[in-house]
């Protein structure tokens, strides 16, 4: 068989709805003031979705396992760009310069 | 026997041992393309999270320019139309025709609305002079900072939506190729692999959408 995975329509109703209602979920907490708990939350029920489209509608679930390490490196650099870059201008106030910039 | 060595060898193209192969190495390159789509994309949202950070209170400021109605209206849209490719996927495994150009054919029109409302959004932001540039009307005195928004806005959602473009010229070659019957539960490739690139493309937009939209709203 050159078949892939066959999911069932269950599964695809049930990962539809619970991104329905993530996506209504997230547009609610925008609008509530949770400070600096605002854009975690939004994040975070971002990076759920995102795992649900992978998961079951991208069959990542069910895939070989040279599929899933495909998918794990990515999400791996990913890391990588976002932490070394980041690391920069995030850590910047934390530290006075000894020496003042003189041009 | 020879009619069934016939079907056999010719199920797969000649490099390939079997028709499992083929599937597999088809799988692998498709999602080869899509570890680089995310490391191109990564870029862009690399680019936006430093300047967001360097500039919060502009970016604030200048994402409340942005309708987070249509905003919401449109990942509707597209969830639902990742909902009705899945499906085509599926009808395609279970050897329906009809059904697979149905879902197809939704698909292609969920793609066109979310396109549709994303160029009534642009009109807005053209009408009310955000477009960066020597044209760009705020003049707050961050204006240069929301500038600096407005050109990631365009240039990430522009590129997200030039890839729904292609997905939808993509879209009717394989509407078409369905009709005729090109497609069957034994040799589906084409309609499971523009599913992976329409899901991801999909996972853009859920990541886009707090990100412009969302982001300090309260």
């Amino acid at each position: 068989m050159s078949t892939g995975h066959v999911v069932s329509l269950k599964v695809y109703f049930a990962v539809f709805t619970a991104l329905m209602v993530l996506t209504a979920l997230t547009v609610m907490a925008a609008f509530v003031d949770l400070g600096p708990i605002n854009n975690v939350v939004a994040l975070t029920i971002a990076c759920t979705k995102a795992s649900l489209v992978i998961l079951f509608f991208m069959h990542v679930r069910y895939s070989d396992r040279l599929i899933q390490l495909s998918v794990a490196t990515a999400l791996l650099f990913v890391l990588i760009l976002m932490a070394f870059t980041l690391a920069d201008p995030l850590t910047r106030a934390w530290v006075r310069p000894v020496v003042p910039f003189v041009r | 026997m020879s009619d069934t060595t016939a079907a056999v060898v010719h199920d797969h193209a000649h490099q390939f041992d079997d028709a499992e192969q083929q599937y597999s190495a088809s799988s692998l390159g498709m999602w080869v393309f899509l570890v680089q789509e995310i490391m191109f994309f990564s870029g862009l949202f690399l680019t936006y999270a430093a300047y967001r950070y360097a500039h919060a209170g502009a970016f604030a400021h200048a994402s409340h320019h942005l309708d987070v109605t249509l905003g919401t209206i449109n990942t509707v849209v597209l969830i639902g139309s990742s909902l009705t490719m899945a499906l085509a996927v599926h009808s395609a495994q279970m050897g329906q025709r009809r059904p697979l150009v149905t879902f197809l054919f939704l698909t292609l029109v969920l793609g066109s609305v979310f396109l549709a409302i994303k160029s009534v959004e642009y009109g807005h932001k053209f009408e009310e002079g955000l477009i960066p540039g020597p044209w760009f009307m705020p003049t707050d005195p961050d204006a240069a900072e929301q500038q600096l928004f407005f050109s990631l806005y365009f240039a990430m959602t522009g590129m997200h939506a030039l890839h729904m473009i292609i997905g939808a010229v993509a879209l009717i070659y394989l509407i078409v190729k369905s009709a005729a019957g090109r497609y069957t539960s034994a040799y589906y490739t084409p309609i499971e692999m523009f599913g992976l690139y329409w899901h991801f493309v999909d996972i853009v937009w859920i990541f886009l959408f707090p990100l412009l939209y969302l982001f300090a709203r309260h």
